[in-house]
């Protein structure tokens, strides 16, 4: 097992690395990264101002080695618009993202698995075909846009739920609704095809071979084999939420990460959007190491080996 | 030899009930209308999709109470007709879309190609960058491209061809990295065939299928990302018409109750991605069965 | 014990139907056969020749594209096909247990060899889990597991192929069934391994009056362990009966061509014989007989008309129409 995470953690650092450089690459390459340090409405001497401070005429490794030491120390900017230290706002702000991402996760597997496992139980059956609908729906239609249909529906329509802002349930109620929509589906669609692998397996048959009672066979031997990749992809997806709630957050504005970033765009406030994909990024490398190591210690193959 | 029989079966049946042949009319249908639209928007539209006229804002849909004949669907908050929009905007989601989804296609097979039959320090490089750049979501990296290039039609258009090029390949590494040990290969290097030869000969031909079911696959994903960048506001910039900032003006108007300005051009972009997402399963299972896994 | 055999088929027959209901593959087709309790049948063929297929009709497990469209079995008497589904249940892994091929797989990987073994006694025997686990050990004692204490806690990757297959083997008889039936149980084994689990077998049988039915491609096996073989070929038996007599004068060409088709050491031949041709596709078999694209001897009523199920003697039956000479008495 040691080796197993020692391997993991040096891929997810050669990706944090990679990540960084990927960031770094495209501002500078792209046009004057100086317009983009500068606040909008800034005048040639403060253009050159910022020439000096972040050395944009020297080498670009030398740039990188700046860009990578400053991140490093925690220092990701400052945001033109709020005056204060962008990761002091990401942090601020994560915590309404991690509710929501939660609250979403938890519709998407409290729909999806049970759907997916009936899918597959009763498979090409009605519930499949239904399930399948579902799946395609899920897939289909964009998130923000089954907020807005909520928004129309619920606050305009019938007044129950309140279209934007948090610090109720009812607020959640639909910003979680349009996130977890779409993952639900996903959810649904894998627990289902692994749900059909395990039925397939020889274990699976062996244990009806036993004469055990289908509900056993299924609620024991079939359940926690299929589960194990649907775990893992929820695990993944909650970070992934978190970061695409952008969309979500914007139309319900909703206080997390995501509008955040919205603001960032809105504003020109470019460190803000630098910050937030990376530290985007770097939470999804780290959560899928987390997820890797959890896997090590269930999975008795991993974790009685090597 | 048991286990291997029933899990052929398994497949089999499966196989041979899903659908059983529906060919995708429906699906075509739309895709070939809105391919048609955008191509005739000129001639179909009723208005200039760009210029309102604001003693015109906020008509209804002819339907409704307070609508008209001459605004078909309604009009928007600056009085642009937005049936007019909507067919303007379907040409811009159709090009968008498939051009992205086409150049994505290309690099990304070719990438995936090199990457896995080269194998070595080309395989690690490409992978390392893959993986890393599959770890961002699409969303969030395409935003922080649109932020750092601007917004314009052209630039949309590469951003989705740099995030998403590495979905091809890695699926099109992994099919590589399997075909590479197939007996035709194999014969083809002991035959003494160029590198180049196999791959373009050999290999190419072969991945295609995933090539194609994938595009399918992701034509629905472009178009999605593409009003979500467009309804942030660093799509496709106004006064194009693209439905994603057509829903951004539409949020507008919607505590007011104007509900089509928002329902109409999601129901497009749903009808567009809905059909790409059938087509695509349907493709996916006609050109080759193992392929269930995408 | 009675002379009433403990299994009996008669015409039974098994056949797939693809979804839209146009392709029909017959998998078992009008097969009949007994066997006695205690004693031991090989069923032999080539893959698609219907042997698993034949032993899952047996079980009633089939998926459910398959429908078993003909025939009776009868088991101690009892008539398995007017079984309710809550009954093949209680019999399955009771009174008729099931080893598969590959044991590895047939081991859940997230659950302890402990919980595996017992799970049949739980559920059947209403055993408790503290005897059951106890059992269990003894279970694997009789199967001659080393160190059983320490091995029930363990997980299946953590085994030998061999000491896998012998789980499965505990597990099969954990509940004293009176049939076992076992799916080329050796091929994924080494061969060193084979030889002790083959014994393994036999002693189990001895000690618990069980009978066995062993599906297999190795007639080495079927000559070694079995009292009676059945040959099928394109899901009919073509021949069947004791093993001591058709393997002495095989009266079915198939059986014939099987038997040479074994190298034998200090034979002088210089080719190895095969037979020619390839098992036919099950959903559009030939007319008549299905053997008589490849067999030597085929004449024009074997191309025209399926051959009858003919008795050589006492238990003994062939598909042929020119059967070869069956010994005298």
């Amino acid at each position: 097992m040691k080796r197993y995470i020692v391997k993991r953690v040096g891929y997810a650092l050669v990706s944090l690395v990679l990540l960084s450089i990927t960031i770094f690459l495209f501002v500078r390459l792209t046009g004057d990264p100086a317009v983009l340090l500068v606040e909008p409405g800034a005048s040639q001497a403060d253009l050159d101002a910022i020439h000096q401070q972040f050395g944009l005429d020297r080498p670009l490794w030398v740039q990188y080695g700046r860009f990578a030491s400053s991140l490093l120390r925690g220092d990701l900017g400052h945001s033109f618009y709020y005056r204060t230290p962008v990761l002091e706002l990401y942090l601020s702000r994560l915590p309404s993202s991690l509710l929501l991402a939660a609250a979403a996760m938890t519709f998407s597997l409290v729909i999806g698995i049970p759907t997916g496992i009936i899918a597959a139980v009763r498979v090409n059956r009605w519930w499949d075909s239904a399930g399948k609908i579902f799946a395609l729906l899920g897939l289909s239609l964009p998130s923000f846009w089954v907020g807005l249909l909520l928004i129309l529906f619920f606050s305009v329509y019938l007044g129950w739920l309140p279209s934007s802002g948090s610090g109720t349930a009812a607020h959640l109620v639909m910003p979680a609704f349009a996130l977890g929509w779409y993952f639900a589906a996903a959810h649904m669609r894998l627990t289902r095809s692994s749900m059909l692998d395990v039925l397939g397996s020889e274990y699976v048959k062996l244990a009806r071979l036993k004469g055990l009672p289908e509900a056993l066979v299924i609620g024991k031997h079939a359940f926690k084999n299929a589960l194990i990749p649907v775990l893992t992809l929820a695990g993944i997806n909650l970070v992934i939420m978190v970061n695409v709630a952008v969309v979500v957050e914007t139309v319900f504005a909703w206080p997390g990460v995501g509008r955040l970033l919205y603001e960032g765009i809105a504003f020109r406030d470019f460190p803000v959007v630098q910050a937030t994909v990376i530290l985007g990024g770097a939470m999804i490398v780290i959560v899928n190491l987390l997820v890797d190591i959890l896997y090590a210690l269930i999975d008795p193959r991993i974790r009685l080996d090597r | 030899m048991n286990g291997s029989r029933s899990a052929t079966l398994t497949v089999a049946w499966r196989l041979a009930t899903f659908r059983s042949e529906g060919f995708p009319t429906i699906p075509l249908a739309i895709l070939g209308l809105l391919l048609f639209v955008a191509v005739f928007a000129n001639v179909l539209a009723p208005h200039d999709p760009e210029v309102g006229r604001l003693g015109e804002r906020f008509h209804p849909p002819f339907w409704q109470q307070g609508g008209s004949e001459t605004y078909l669907l309604g009009t928007d908050h600056l009085g642009r007709d937005v049936l007019s929009r909507l067919l303007f905007g379907a040409r811009v989601s159709i090009v968008v879309g498939f051009t992205a989804v086409i150049v994505a296609g290309i690099i990304g097979t070719a990438l995936g190609i090199l990457s896995g039959y080269l194998g070595g320090w080309v395989d690690q490089v490409i992978m390392r960058f893959t993986d890393t750049w599959l770890a961002l979501p699409a969303l969030t990296f395409a935003i922080f491209l649109a932020a750092v290039v601007g917004p314009s039609e052209m630039n949309i258009v590469i951003i989705l061809v740099v995030v998403y090029w590495t979905r091809y390949a890695r699926v099109i590494r992994g099919e590589v990295l399997s075909l590479k040990e197939r007996d035709f290969v194999r014969l083809a290097i002991v035959a003494g065939c160029s590198k180049w030869t196999i791959m373009k000969r050999h290999i190419l031909p072969n991945v295609l299928n995933s090539a194609i079911v994938l595009g399918t696959l992701m034509l629905g994903v472009v178009v999605v990302t593409e009003a979500a960048l467009s309804f942030l506001g660093v799509g496709v910039p106004p006064p194009k018409p693209a439905w994603g900032l057509m829903l951004a003006d539409g949020k507008k108007g919607l505590m007011a109750g104007y509900w089509w300005l928002t329902v109409l051009p999601g129901c497009c972009i749903m009808l567009m991605v809905l059909s790409a997402n059938l087509l695509g399963d349907w493709l996916r299972v006609k050109l080759d069965p193992q392929l269930r896994q995408l | 014990m009675s002379d009433a055999p403990l299994l009996e088929l008669r015409g039974l027959s098994t056949h797939y139907v693809s979804a839209r209901g146009t392709r029909v593959v017959r998998a078992v087709d009008d097969v009949s056969l007994s066997l006695a309790a205690g004693s031991t049948l090989g069923i032999v063929g080539e893959s698609g020749s219907g042997k698993s297929t034949l032993a899952l009709t047996i079980l009633r497990l089939l998926p459910p594209a398959a429908r078993i469209t003909g025939g009776e079995i009868r088991f101690e008497g009892e008539d398995l096909l007017a079984k309710s589904d809550g009954e093949m249940r209680r019999i399955r892994g009771k009174r008729i247990a099931m080893i598969l091929q590959d044991p590895m797989a047939s081991l859940n990987p997230l659950f302890t060899i402990g919980d595996q073994v017992s799970e049949p006694l739980r559920v059947h025997e209403g055993v408790g889990r503290r005897r059951a686990w106890s059992r269990a050990r003894d279970l694997m004692k009789a199967v001659r597991i080393p160190a059983p204490e320490t091995r029930v806690g363990e997980y299946p990757h953590q085994m030998s192929g061999g000491m896998r297959q012998r789980i499965v083997g505990a597990i099969a008889i954990s509940c004293a069934p009176r049939l076992l039936i076992a799916d080329e149980p050796t091929t994924s084994l080494d061969l060193t391994i084979q030889a002790q689990y083959l014994n393994l077998l036999k002693e189990l049988q001895r000690q618990h009056q069980l009978a066995l039915i062993f599906i297999t491609h190795n007639l080495g096996i079927v000559a070694k362990m079995c009292d009676q073989v059945a040959v099928m070929y394109a899901g009919r038996l073509v021949e069947w009966g004791p093993v001591t007599r058709i393997f002495d004068a095989p009266a079915h060409p198939y059986t014939r061509a099987l038997l040479e088709s074994i190298p034998r050491m200090g034979d002088g031949r210089a080719r190895l014989t095969a037979i020619e041709g390839q098992p036919p596709d099950l959903a559009a078999p030939p007319p008549g007989c299905a053997f008589h694209p490849r067999c030597p001897k085929a004449i024009a009523q074997c191309r025209e008309q399926a051959p009858p199920e003919t008795s050589l003697g006492p238990r003994h039956t062939v598909r042929c129409w020119l059967p070869g000479p069956a010994p005298v008495g």
